[in-house]
């Protein structure tokens, strides 16, 4: 499952779109607003927008790229996006594998990549009015 | 010949449009679609260079041709997650 959302991400189903019997480790990872940017600026909430043709084929791309690397089961992501409060989900990954290990490196190595891939865009808004669309750079 | 310009993010805020059809020559490029975009605003320039542009959801150089009926989207750098 590889999806835009505009709803609030259930998390619940994307570990269900995942599990299967031959998966013993499922790891789900949730991006989740924060109260402060990087800077230590209060942030009230983000807007996040998507050109959803081509972000769905790019985490297609970064699933086909996981199922590759490193043999799990299943991968599923969704991004939401609209207007988020502090606490809410922006992303979710979740990666079933036979083992913990393989499942742990595909959901970062897919939150690595999605981040600076992904035809997704968010806007911070502080908390003293002020405004500011955020650009990804790739880990160090 | 027309062409569908999607802008996101902070080029849409600087272009103000998401959306909005575009009449070009024929043997236009995604150059001369820039050229067109641009001419009036600073701000649009300056991003250019950070920009990746799609035609019909593949990723494209300046170089590339246009035709009647493409859809054309300016991506500036992306912050998912």
């Amino acid at each position: 499952m590889f999806a835009i959302s505009q709803a609030p991400i259930d998390t619940l189903g994307l570990i269900a779109a995942v599990r299967t019997a031959q998966c013993g480790a499922v790891i789900a990872f949730l991006g989740v607003v924060r109260q402060s940017a990087d800077d230590g600026r209060p942030v009230e909430g983000l807007t996040y927008e998507a050109y959803p043709a081509m972000a769905i084929a790019e985490m297609e791309a970064i699933g086909r790229e996981v199922r590759e690397r490193f043999d799990p089961c299943a991968i599923a992501i969704v991004h939401r996006v609209g207007t988020l409060r502090i606490g809410e989900a922006s992303v979710g990954i979740a990666v079933a594998a036979p083992h913990r290990g393989a499942a742990f490196d595909a959901c970062e190595y897919a939150i690595d990549e999605l981040k600076v891939r992904v035809e997704v865009w968010k806007k911070e808004h502080y908390s003293d009015g002020g405004d500011r669309w955020l650009e990804n750079v790739p880990r160090p | 010949m027309t062409v569908t310009l999607l802008a996101f993010a902070r080029m849409r805020e600087l272009l103000g449009f998401s959306q909005r059809a575009f009449t070009l020559a024929e043997g236009a490029t995604i150059a001369s679609l820039w050229d067109a975009v641009a001419a009036g605003s600073p701000g649009v320039r300056a991003l250019r260079a950070a920009t990746r542009v799609a035609r019909n959801g593949e990723l494209v150089n300046d170089a590339a041709s246009v035709a009647h009926g493409d859809e054309i989207a300016f991506l500036p750098p992306v912050s998912g997650g």
